[in-house]
């Protein structure tokens, strides 16, 4: 089970996309899980052969359990299992699961043990087939149920009593247990980021006039499919801007910076139901503006319809949340543990401007970066903003 | 001989008449007798003793010895007759004492009857009805007790229909002589009896689909000829008890009204099976894999059969009282699935 | 097409985007980036597919007479000739 997220402990198995037998090649599908942030499908990182899932549909199992095996090519039938998948990352790639959340504790598998599918236990709860259905439709515990059929079984009317005892408490959260389980997710996230993270912020106001009548020129001439939204050039001014400062991407793991070359960048995308999530849009940098446009696009769209992947919500590298036309002026963004800088940006206004002596009203955008002061320094965030602001100046260039 | 119209009470409500199964039966065959002039009766002592069980006294007076034959004592030769008669376009009824003794003719009507259609290519239906009694409870022991039902319903080619009420014992004859298929028909030897009361306008009723005879939300007793009115009995009990029984009569065993037997399993969420034959390999088996087949989820516990015991049927009363499923055993087993405690 | 038919597909293109809105209780006047919080990727979309059912071109300049249902169906009724 990899890690989709610096807090994320345990997921559960909703669907094997592979069988033993098939081949597959890294960055395939091979599962869907969900986690608190939504359903999320589950690449390989390895190319070879399934050869055992060890996980069932259904199963929650602590992040690092091992699920499968997969014997990739040259080697023999596995009879050691190969490491487990997400925590040895090829270089280029960061650790997507670390940094190591806390070990998980008992009653937990151990996620090292290569063993068969688990089997059925003995002393399984018994409950009848009705009964297990609307018990996973409310979602409750079944060990907290007594049950009074036969032989202990948990009956229809032994969920009923137990929903019923719990009716507030319960219908609430069968109303709402996504959007929990996303504050949850945030909740653990931002506070662990203020807890460990020493934050120094600075903020840019950006000229964004050349960069605007240029994206309408641009869009005038396209057909509407093909228009390109403002966020587009921002994300993707950022990504160069890492160049000049490289500090600003990657990982602040085990007391140093692990950095990145290239720039996956957590777009922070609010979801209808409620929550907030980054999935990444990767390698932005290496994209044209209609690739990050398409890129975008899919990626806020699959947010919303929770159809993520787990690359996406694993990596991104360095975050960036602009608040849109509706939003405030400026936004002073926490980091995403374990990333080390998030730049924000507020809306577009329209101000008085003055330059080379002259006041006149320009649209103008307030850009903000939340660095980690850990892993670098007030001087070296003002060059990237400043970086930012000037690419925003050439916005034919990017 | 008029046995309804020489029942009417004074009392009775009007349109209605009391009457009994075995009656409802005999105005059934009377009515396909004067209805259809392809339909004629033959069976050992059908005709001058007036059936074994009664049935077709009078009608051979009535229609004549042509309509209403008697036939030497064997199974295989007048049921392979009623099938050849049938292929070549009459619409004969063949009465078989008990279904003990249809077993010498189980090759003609395996074999042929139930296969010709098919093995014609649809040129040679066999509208071929064959009543046989079955079950026991009338102390006549085991060679003449048993019953077999599951035995036919297991072949494709055939209808199997089981009469449990006085409409049905009424209504079901014309329907299955109008069947292209041969139409197997169980009248239970205890429900002969049963009185009670129907529409002096009764006629035919369907083949196709099993009936709710008491609506319930608790638990489903799911049953067929001479269990329902224990099964109904039974459920009394239980509502005594405040536990609400549906019970279903299947009326045809083959083919089975899977929805009516899973609607009411989806509201009830529990199910005995109570059928007169043995367990093993058994209706009731065949009730309750379907039941695991299409409706698991709306289980809340396991299906519960109450069957006959595996023994040959016992001679003495007690231990044939014993050997059989009874309303109050039936309402044990209902009571023991709703009410659990651990 | 109609008005009402206008309307409708401009209900049913939005219920996709904001599923959880109900949109018969939505005054005509209301702004709906407020209203039904939509942001400029969710705008977008309800652009394009607007643009592919009824074949309209959408002037990014014209995006701001297209933020209340009524601007919509009038915006659209317009580019239509429907009546």
């Amino acid at each position: 089970m990899p890690s989709l997220g610096a807090d994320m402990e345990a997921g559960t198995l909703v669907e094997w996309r592979v069988k033993p037998g098939d081949a597959i090649h890294r960055g395939d599908i091979i599962c869907e899980v969900v986690t608190e942030k939504g359903d999320i499908e589950v690449e390989s990182w390895l190319t070879g052969t399934v050869e055992q899932l060890l996980v069932q549909v259904g199963q929650k199992v602590p992040v690092k359990t091992l699920m499968a095996l997969i014997r990739t090519e040259g080697e023999g039938a596995a009879a050691v299992p190969p490491a487990p998948a997400p925590s040895a990352p090829a270089p280029s790639a960061p650790a997507p699961s670390a940094p190591a959340p806390p070990a998980p504790t008992p009653p937990a598998p151990t996620p090292s043990a290569p063993l068969p599918a688990p089997q059925p236990s003995s002393e399984r709860t018994r409950i009848s087939p009705a009964a297990r259905k609307r018990i996973e439709a409310a979602g409750l515990d079944a060990s907290t149920i007594v049950g009074s059929g036969i032989g202990g079984a948990i009956t229809i009317a032994d969920v009923e009593k137990a929903m019923s005892a719990s009716q507030p408490a319960a219908r609430a959260e069968s109303e709402a247990t996504s959007v929990t389980a996303i504050r949850r997710a945030i909740a653990r996230a931002m506070a662990r980021s203020k807890r460990e993270i020493p934050h120094y912020y600075l903020s840019q106001t950006i000229d964004m006039s050349r960069a605007l009548s240029w994206l309408e020129r641009e869009n005038s001439a396209r057909e509407l499919p093909r228009r390109l939204l403002y966020s587009v050039l921002l994300l993707k001014a950022v990504a160069l801007a890492v160049r000049e400062v490289p500090e600003m991407n990657g990982f602040w793991q085990d007391d140093h910076w692990i950095g990145s070359d290239a720039v996956h960048a957590g777009v922070a995308t609010s979801l209808r139901s409620g929550g907030l999530i980054a999935p990444a849009i990767h390698d932005v940098g290496g994209k044209s503006l209609d690739e990050v446009m398409h890129a975008l696009q899919d990626l806020v769209n699959r947010a919303r319809s929770s159809g993520l992947r787990s690359s996406e919500l694993s990596d991104p590298t360095i975050t960036v949340t602009s608040l849109g036309e509706r939003g405030c002026d400026s936004v002073m963004p926490i980091i995403y543990p374990p990333q080390v800088a998030i730049v924000g940006f507020g809306r577009v206004v329209e101000q008085a401007w003055a330059e080379n002596g002259m006041v006149g009203a320009r649209r103008v955008i307030h850009a903000t970066l939340g660095g980690d002061h850990r892993a670098s320094d007030g001087h070296r965030g003002a060059l990237f903003l400043r970086a930012v602001d000037s690419l925003m100046q050439s916005p034919e260039q990017l | 001989m008029t046995a309804i119209a020489a029942a009417v009470p004074p009392a009775a409500m009007p349109g209605v008449v009391k009457t009994t199964y075995r009656d409802a039966l005999r105005a059934a065959h009377r009515d396909a007798l004067r209805r259809d002039d392809r339909v004629f009766l033959m069976g050992e002592d059908v005709g001058r003793y007036g059936g074994c069980y009664a049935v077709s006294l009078g009608l051979l007076e009535e229609f004549g010895p042509e309509r209403v034959r008697d036939t030497p004592l064997s199974e295989l030769a007048f049921v392979g007759a009623g099938i050849g008669a049938a292929a070549a376009g009459m619409r004969p009824i063949v009465e078989v004492m008990t279904v003990n003794f249809s077993l010498l003719a189980l090759d003609q009507i395996v074999n042929s009857a139930a296969t010709l259609l098919h093995m014609s290519g649809g040129q040679c239906a066999v509208p071929l009805v064959i009543r046989m009694a079955t079950g026991a409870g009338r102390q006549v022991a085991a060679q003449h007790s048993h019953s077999l039902e599951v035995w036919y319903a297991h072949v494709p080619g055939i209808r199997v229909v089981a009469p449990a009420t006085i409409e049905d014992a009424r209504g079901m004859l014309w329907t299955a002589l109008q069947d292209p298929d041969p139409v197997v028909m169980f009248e239970h030897v205890m429900l002969y009896n049963l009185e009670g009361e129907i529409a002096e306008t009764a006629g035919a009723t369907d083949l196709d689909h099993a009936a709710v005879r008491r609506e319930g939300s608790d638990i489903s007793i799911v049953t067929y000829g001479g269990c329902l009115p224990k099964s109904m009995r039974a459920a009394e009990t239980l509502a005594a008890d405040g536990i609400s029984a549906e019970v279903i009569d299947l009326r045809t065993l083959r083919p089975l009204d899977d929805e009516t037997i899973l609607k009411s399993v989806a509201k009830t969420h529990r199910a005995v099976i109570v059928d007169e034959g043995w367990r093993s390999c058994g209706l009731s088996a065949e009730i309750a894999a379907r039941i695991a087949e299409s409706a698991l989820y709306e289980l809340d516990a396991p299906v519960v059969r109450v069957c006959t015991v595996e023994v040959p049927i016992p001679y003495p009363r007690h231990l044939e009282e014993a050997a059989l499923p009874q309303a109050a055993s039936i309402a044990d087993a209902a009571r023991r699935l709703v009410n659990h405690h651990g | 097409m109609n008005e009402q038919e206008l309307r409708e597909i401009v209900k049913r293109t939005l219920h996709r985007i904001a599923p959880e809105v109900d949109l018969d209780s939505i005054d005509g006047k209301t702004d709906l980036r407020e209203e039904i919080d939509l942001d400029s990727m969710d705008l977008l979309n309800f652009f394009v597919a607007l643009h592919e059912q009824l074949k309209v071109d959408i002037a990014e300049t014209d995006y701001s007479r297209l933020t209340t249902l009524d601007g919509c169906v009038q915006y659209l009724r317009e580019k239509t000739g429907a009546v």
